[in-house]
């Protein structure tokens, strides 16, 4: 890379210098054996990924009998919906998903109206703690909630929270802020505080220099962060599970009715593609965007 | 009516540590441009930013129109601001840009447009009133943040650097329009630059600061020609003023100053003392240089010879003291040569040689 770059402020007069072609290969080769493996990488994962997706989602489309079939045809013969349908009809289901689109949008909420000031703060004031505060957010990302899960439940029972949808999205909400402050940080970082301050001297005060500058400038990247939430909140499992009794949200009700009741294979194939789906179509919207969240967002 | 008036102002950084504005009284007569001068990390901008209101001194009173303004938030001190960004709002059209600060009055819709269109005008960027930010050049920015600051008809207007991200060329040009329009809007402005030439070019008064304080406030001539200290000549000027150090002799009963082992006779004030160390300074404009020697003038060996079109600057050396001497340009001359120097004697500054303060000039300090 230097090399090159420094071969390219050789003069251009010297049309016909040799320096440059020697200079210019040795790097090539190492750069395409690089490359290469990078090359091997990207895919060795992606198939890692991709591989079971597709053959939850063959089978989530295919009728009932090809589902029990073995081996497995790679590639679909017939298309069918019955397994979906029979999914979708399955006793609970069509309420379980209600419960999760709520507690998705509950947690949502939440975690931008307590994370986007937390994130707005730490974009910039310079406080005292600020750097351990950051800190603080992150590890408690290192506290399994396997651990937290009794006490929590306890204290849920206690404060009328149990088996609520509150209460999930709630433990939602907690799981998503580390996230929800840091991503949002860095979006308020990205809107210079000059504009705000312009926005002052022309006659705001600081709330409407935030509600009249920097928030619609950081609107795009916030609602990232919120639908980030929602699909996090989406896919969460384990304290929907131990948090409720009868009001389970979608994955939370797959996952016991796997457990306990030991459902029928049509029926974990067509939840399981149910429930990835709207992580794969967030994902494929969002990935430029997320991307391009720790870069610049706004210019 | 729109005079500013500062009054001991103090301004800490790093919890106090650090102190960025130390006792500042400074007064901007209304109507008045003022340039705040200084290199990078003095202070200008947060003494700007404290009239401003974005910063809040210490200690020390801002008044602003004959009232005290030092508690109040930027948007009641009656100011218009132009950033060194120029921070025009991306999410805004060049209209809704202008007409920001109109809106947060909630002036009526048709004095909006009225006002904005005048200033766009004023501004010459009518024709961009409906384009983003995005779709403009840097210089039509400027022009944005220009007009916005200017549509408030403030009591006072505050600009940062507004030049400086401007290439070279657009820069000129600007400098000319910005001083065009200023005098034409007559409006109280403190200006804040690192550019000595847009000071001296721009200016009513230059207040020229060094970490932290205020070292001369005048006119620009003043601040050019009667520098209050070392540090103000050297930074003021292309190239700065030269500084030779000497010592007061008494060579035959008349007073005289010995550069290196040069001998220069100067009629210097009696407070003198024999063996006192001086600065003597002279801009490279106010030196006559010559080939042939004469009694008066004094050997230097050239050290390097740059044309510069309308004039050659050389890089003489006088002792052992580097000087700059500005010659017309077909003076002929190689480096190594050794030409002769005439002071101007009116044009001799002298400065102490320890604190670097300029000795008051009426005293006769000439050299002869």
């Amino acid at each position: 890379m230097s090399a090159q770059t420094n071969a390219m402020r050789t003069p251009l007069a010297n049309a016909e210098e040799m320096p440059f072609n020697a200079a210019a290969n040795k790097p090539t080769l190492a750069k395409t054996i690089t490359r290469l493996l990078l090359y091997a990488a990207a895919i060795t994962i992606s198939l890692f990924f991709l591989v079971p997706i597709y053959l939850i989602a063959i089978s989530a489309f295919s009728p009932q009998q090809a589902i029990f079939a073995y081996p497995k045809a790679l590639i679909p013969q017939t298309l069918s919906a019955d397994t979906m349908l029979f999914f979708w009809n399955a006793r609970g289901v069509q309420s379980a998903l209600v419960n999760s689109v709520l507690v998705g949008i509950l947690a949502l909420i939440f975690s931008l109206l307590v994370g986007a000031p937390a994130g707005y703060a730490l974009a910039r004031f310079l406080f005292r703690g600020r750097d351990s505060y950051k800190m603080l957010i992150l590890t408690t990302r290192a506290f399994p909630i396997v651990i937290l899960s009794i006490p929590l439940a306890v204290n849920y029972i206690q404060w009328n929270l149990y088996d609520t949808l509150w209460g999930v999205a709630f433990a939602h909400t907690a799981m998503a802020l580390p996230t929800t402050i840091l991503v949002t940080s860095s979006i308020f970082i990205g809107v210079s505080r000059e504009l705000e301050e312009a926005a002052q001297t022309l006659g705001c005060n600081r709330a409407q220099a935030f509600i009249k500058v920097a928030l619609p400038l950081a609107l795009p990247g916030l609602a990232a962060a919120a639908i980030f939430t929602f699909v996090l909140s989406w896919n969460e499992t384990f304290a929907a599970t131990i948090l409720t009794q009868r009001n389970r949200t979608l994955p939370a009700l797959v996952l016991a009715q796997i457990a306990d009741v030991g459902a029928p294979l049509p029926f974990r194939y067509a939840g399981g593609f149910f429930l990835i789906a709207p992580s794969l179509i967030y994902i494929f919207f969002m990935r430029k965007y997320l991307l391009g969240m720790w870069g610049q967002v706004v210019k | 009516m729109g005079e500013i008036r500062i009054e001991g102002v103090w301004k800490y950084f790093n919890k106090g540590k650090v102190a960025a504005l130390k006792d500042i009284s400074l007064t901007v007569e209304d109507r008045e441009f003022m340039v705040l001068l200084g290199p990078s990390g003095c202070g200008k901008t947060t003494l700007l930013r404290c009239i401003a209101g974005l910063e809040y001194p210490e200690r020390g009173r801002i008044f602003i129109g004959g009232r005290d303004v030092t508690d109040a938030p930027p948007r009641s001190r009656g100011i218009a601001m132009v950033f060194q960004s120029y921070a025009v709002f991306p999410h805004l059209n060049v209209f809704e840009n202008i007409a920001f600060g109109l809106r947060m009055q909630k002036r009526p819709n048709e004095e909006v447009t009225r006002r904005v269109n005048q200033a766009a005008g004023l501004m010459r960027i009518e024709k961009f009133l409906e384009r983003y930010p995005a779709q403009l050049s840097g210089g039509q920015r400027q022009r944005v943040a220009v007009a916005r600051g200017l549509v408030m008809e403030p009591q006072v207007l505050l600009m940062d650097e507004p030049l400086s991200n401007l290439d070279a060329l657009l820069r000129l040009q600007a400098r000319a329009e910005l001083k065009r329009l200023l005098q034409e809007v007559e409006t109280t402005t403190v200006y804040v630059t690192h550019d000595q030439i847009e000071a001296l070019s721009m200016g009513d008064r230059i207040a020229v600061m060094e970490i932290g304080e205020i070292v001369q406030v005048d006119v620009p001539k003043e601040v050019y020609e009667n520098p209050a200290t070392l540090f103000v000549g050297g930074f003021i000027g292309t190239p700065p003023m030269n500084f030779m150090r000497g010592t007061v002799k008494s060579v035959n009963g008349a007073s005289a100053i010995t550069i290196g082992d040069q001998v220069i006779h100067a009629a210097l004030p009696a407070h003198f003392q024999t063996g006192q160390d001086l600065l003597m300074g002279i801009r490279a404009e106010n030196i006559e240089a010559s080939t042939q020697s004469s009694p008066d003038a004094v050997p230097a060996r050239v050290l390097v010879v740059e044309p510069l079109g309308s004039h050659l600057l050389l890089t003489a050396q006088v002792g052992d003291t580097p000087i700059k001497v500005q010659t017309r340009i077909d003076f002929p001359v190689v480096p190594d040569q050794t030409i002769y120097l005439k002071l101007e004697s009116n044009q001799v500054r002298w400065f102490d040689a320890e604190t670097g303060v300029r000795f008051e000039s009426g005293e006769k300090m000439s050299v002869v």
